[in-house]
């Protein structure tokens, strides 16, 4: 009973869909924001497993830049959350059509 | 044998824990059952023996991300259930599955061609910590440099979308100068509008 690279991409694969499905199902941008995270998670899990299984490093350098778009993500985007919030009081995202698109 | 133990109960619970955020209706809920599934996720790496990204994803994600999440979602209104869209569910599952293996596809490609070299290949005799560091520093010096600046264009951009009206305390006003303060605030608010 050996864990090969399939393992790991099939788990990578089932919590790609699951933040897909929350990315989908989501209308509260907080939530949304949580989904996005799962969906960069579950790419590293892949990149990491095929940096191990290939003998390669340059799977996890990638995983360390996903690691930095995540956080520089997030502070960006819940600053503007924040700044939308105080402005209307709603973070909801069927709400957010003042330019009437 | 031991591996395979922790894998499969490793991923048990990362699948339940992200499938909670996903699913429920509670900030809350969601919030800290996120920060359980990247300490979990963290385990996957130091199985595959990456053990800095490990130690990255814990202080990164559960520090550094989850404080920010906890500390932003203070700003908002967390107790009442967030509403969910009314689509059909049928469609988003087929979707999701639908995508799920267009990336299984993208991955195993490259693997059944056996087109993947070895850039850097992993030396023996050094640690991970230490080929990481001489690999990032050697071949990925400028996406690391590129990636510093990135951080701090963020952190700029945080501190000064967030960071309006934070000279006005509310702990050192009087009572009376919060109320004026907040009326003054709720008719800007109607009278800006959007």
């Amino acid at each position: 009973m050996e864990v090969t690279l399939t393992h790991y991409l099939v788990l990578s694969t089932v919590l790609f869909a699951i933040g897909l499905i929350g990315v989908m199902r989501r209308k509260n941008l907080l939530m949304l924001f949580f989904a996005t995270e799962i969906l960069l998670n579950a790419t590293n899990i892949a990149f990491a497993a095929i940096s191990h299984y290939i003998g390669d490093l340059s799977g996890q350098m990638f995983a360390f830049f996903i690691i930095a778009i995540a956080a520089s993500e997030v502070a960006v985007g819940l600053g503007l959350l924040i700044v939308w919030y105080k402005r209307t009081g709603k973070i909801d995202l069927d709400q957010m059509n003042s330019m009437r698109g | 044998m031991f591996e395979a133990i922790a894998f499969y109960l490793f991923a048990a619970l990362t699948i339940v824990m992200f499938t909670i955020t996903v699913m429920t209706s509670q900030a809350l809920y969601a919030i800290t059952a996120m920060a359980a599934g990247m300490i979990f996720i963290s385990a996957f790496f130091f199985i595959l023996g990456a053990d800095f990204l490990g130690a990255i994803q814990i202080i990164v994600y559960t520090g550094a991300v989850m404080a920010l999440y906890a500390f932003g979602m203070m700003f908002f209104d967390t107790t009442r259930n967030v509403i969910e869209k009314r689509t059909n569910p049928k469609i988003v599952f087929v979707l999701g599955i639908l995508a799920a293996v267009m990336v299984v596809a993208i991955f195993v490609a490259p693997i059944v061609s056996n087109n993947i070299h070895a850039l850097y290949p992993v030396e023996a005799n050094v640690g991970n910590s230490q080929a990481v560091g001489m690999v990032l520093f050697s071949k990925y010096l400028v996406p690391f440099e590129v990636a510093a600046v990135m951080l701090l264009v963020a952190m700029i951009a945080g501190i000064v979308l967030a960071g309006k009206k934070m000279d006005k305390s509310l702990t050192l006003m009087a009572d009376d100068q919060i109320a004026l303060n907040h009326t003054s605030q709720e008719s800007n608010h109607k009278g800006g509008g959007h």
